[in-house]
């Protein structure tokens, strides 16, 4: 991961703006002022509409406050379930009911006890009541509606029995199926089974000895011209993308800045590599800008030497909080202090930007700024694995280097042929216009969607034209309830508690798709809408929370007066 | 029929409540327990509130109308 100079060091120019240190530079104000003549089309960024005038359109986010009646009865509820299963423990500990759940074997009772810790107590008592509401078998294609397996448990959820019955058409609101190319059928599967006939399903080696086909070529071509970059690399498995990708790029002596609801991947990742770790709030500019300051001031603890890297890792879109990157404002952090930026698109390529190229297209930036694009095509493409897109020195510096490279089986050729063909599909050279239209039918649906639920008084998390709309429900028995309710009434939904958020912020996840038709979004809301009465969770009081990590009165970068 | 929307709507209360103490996700014998205990809570409470609360509200009263009541007549007696 080299990177000349000259981009980033003596005429700080890039995109159209100029950046300078510190009281440097006497007429330039520290941070963002515009370029001068040389400043090509870019230089709209400049059009003041929301802080510091980065952005070329509204950023609308918004994390309602948590009413304190409904956090203090959550607290309650949590209480009772407690106190409940302590009173279950303790008839385990005593043999007076049988323990179904894991327990220390009666010879290592000397040991270091495995299941006494609170993710163990949670998961025996609280987690198993409501254990149906998640890892529910389907039996069809993921697409805008779904066949499941119907299932019954006579033990409280300890076991679960198939009935042997289907319930057929439920709409799925939760898959990761943005632009809605989980098919199986239609040119997509028919060019993959052609693929599959002519090349096998894989051939067992790594890219680096024998695994290396013309379709993996062909894809990382593709993928480079999809994304803008010079070159790409595809791996076999998004989640290694992240988690061994980052221990190649940096590694002791180098300080990762990551934002506090990273994906597990790239804390992995982040922790494998042995390089620093120092987490910035969510989405929070003055806290990152915070971090940035001190690790060049400072530098390493105890030696003061500097750092020998400063990676930034974001995401494009948090699958969690439905919140979207502040990309202009990190890339004008990461110029300003000359760091390098890893940004994980998982959740955003496909899904955001009017032509389908993720956050970076979204803000209308140069995919340059960033240094390492990653992303998977588990999501919008319908298939499996990952990619990193960037500098070609970056790349060819992987390939050598990555583990996943070094040591994985290479992509399967039907899973690249699908990937393929919806690239292509999204821009546009297979002679059709689908992709546009599933990209606009998407950003369609998303505003729809999400507007909808507001009216009804739900409190929604996240970013306006994010397609994961988490929808709050806090209290434990309602996240229980809300699953039960919406699968009776012909809906699939993710719900989510503990330990993916915050023990409070148990929530419901809605994740949109082009393949929804407007018709489908209407029934869902009909639905919510009743169950919401039902459930009592339409908490909102229309009152946002002041920005408070943001003050208005006082901007990051400064502009120039025109 | 105003009989049946009176029903719903008890049996649409007991269903918050459920849901708000978390009783929604426990098991029969447990919810029984818990019920158990609430309605001995309460029960307690509202006999202790039974008992108590007159004497303390005639006790109140008879040191408020001892402070505000009688006084005035006395200092308008010792001003006669």
């Amino acid at each position: 991961m080299k990177r000349g100079p000259e981009n980033l060091g003596g005429q700080p120019r890039a995109n159209g703006c100029s950046f300078s240190k510190h009281g440097a530079g006497g007429g330039l104000k520290n941070g963002y002022v515009r370029g001068s003549a040389g400043a090509d089309t870019h230089s709209q960024i400049h059009r003041i509409v929301h802080n510091g005038g980065l952005y070329k359109r509204p950023f609308n986010e918004a994390f309602e406050e948590t009413p304190m009646l409904v956090a203090v009865l959550t607290y309650v509820g949590y209480g009772v379930l407690t106190l409940f299963g302590y009173l279950r423990d303790f008839l385990r500990y005593w043999k007076i009911e049988k323990c179904h759940h894991a327990t220390d074997r009666e010879e290592q009772l000397d040991f270091v006890p495995l299941y006494q810790d609170f993710e163990n107590f949670y998961t025996r008592n609280l987690y198993m009541r409501i254990r149906d509401s998640w890892n529910r078998p389907i039996c069809s294609v993921p697409g805008a509606r779904v066949d499941m397996m119907e299932r019954v448990s006579h033990d409280y959820n300890w076991t679960f029995k198939y009935t042997g019955k289907v319930i057929k058409d439920v709409i799925n609101m939760g898959s990761y199926n943005y632009l809605g190319y989980t098919q199986n059928t239609g040119p997509f599967s028919e060019a993959a089974s052609k693929v599959l006939s002519q090349y096998g399903v894989g051939v067992c080696s790594t890219r680096q000895e024998m695994g290396n086909l013309d379709k993996h070529e062909e894809l990382e071509t593709l993928v480079a011209r999809f994304l803008g970059v010079e070159s790409a690399m595809a791996y076999g498995m998004g989640f290694a993308t992240n988690s061994m990708n980052i221990p190649a790029l940096v590694g002791k002596g180098c300080l990762i800045l990551s934002d506090e609801l990273n994906h597990a991947s790239l804390v992995l990742g982040a922790r494998l590599s042995g390089a620093t770790i120092r987490i910035f709030k969510h989405n929070n500019m003055q806290s990152l800008e915070k971090l940035l300051k001190d690790a060049i001031v400072y530098g390493q603890p105890r030696t003061h030497r500097p750092w020998k890297k400063i990676l930034i890792v974001v995401e494009g879109v948090y699958s969690m909080e439905g919140s979207i990157v502040r990309l202009p404002e990190v890339i004008a952090l990461k110029k300003k202090y000359k760091s390098y930026l890893y940004l994980d698109e998982a959740h955003s390529i496909g899904a955001l930007g009017p032509s389908g190229r993720g956050v970076v297209d979204y803000f209308g930036l140069n995919p340059e700024d960033v240094d390492v694009m990653m992303g998977t095509f588990t999501k919008s493409f319908g298939a499996a694995g990952g990619y990193i897109g960037g500098k070609k020195e970056l790349i060819d510096y992987l390939r050598v280097h990555s583990h996943s490279a070094v040591y994985a089986t290479s992509l399967s050729p039907p899973v690249v042929e699908q990937i393929i063909a919806s690239i292509k599909c999204i821009m546009g050279e297979d002679g059709t216009t689908i992709g546009k239209q599933r990209i606009q039918q998407l950003s369609e649906n998303t505003r729809y969607f999400r507007r909808r639920l507001k009216e009804m008084g739900f409190i929604i998390y996240g970013n306006e034209d994010s397609p994961i709309i988490p929808l709050m429900l806090y209290m434990p028995a309602k996240i229980g309830a809300f699953g039960r309710e919406m699968l009776k009434r012909h809906i699939a939904v993710v719900v989510v508690g503990f330990p993916a958020t915050p023990i409070i912020e148990s929530r419901a996840r809605f994740c949109l798709s082009a393949a929804h038709t407007k018709e489908i979004l209407d029934i869902a809301l009909k639905e919510l809408d009743e169950v919401g009465d039902l459930l009592q969770i339409k908490y909102s009081r229309h009152r946002l929370v002041p920005l408070l990590d943001r003050p208005f009165d006082e901007t990051t970068y400064e502009e120039t007066e025109d | 029929m105003d009989l049946k929307r009176v029903k719903d709507y008890i049996y649409w209360l007991y269903y918050q409540y459920l849901l708000i103490s978390c009783s929604y996700v426990l098991e029969p014998w447990e919810r029984s327990m818990f019920h158990m205990i609430i309605i001995t809570v309460v029960a307690m409470v509202m006999y202790t509130a039974y008992v108590f609360v007159p004497i303390h509200v005639r006790l109140a009263f008879e040191f408020f109308s001892q402070m505000f009541g009688s006084q005035p007549e006395s200092t308008v007696l010792l001003m006669n």
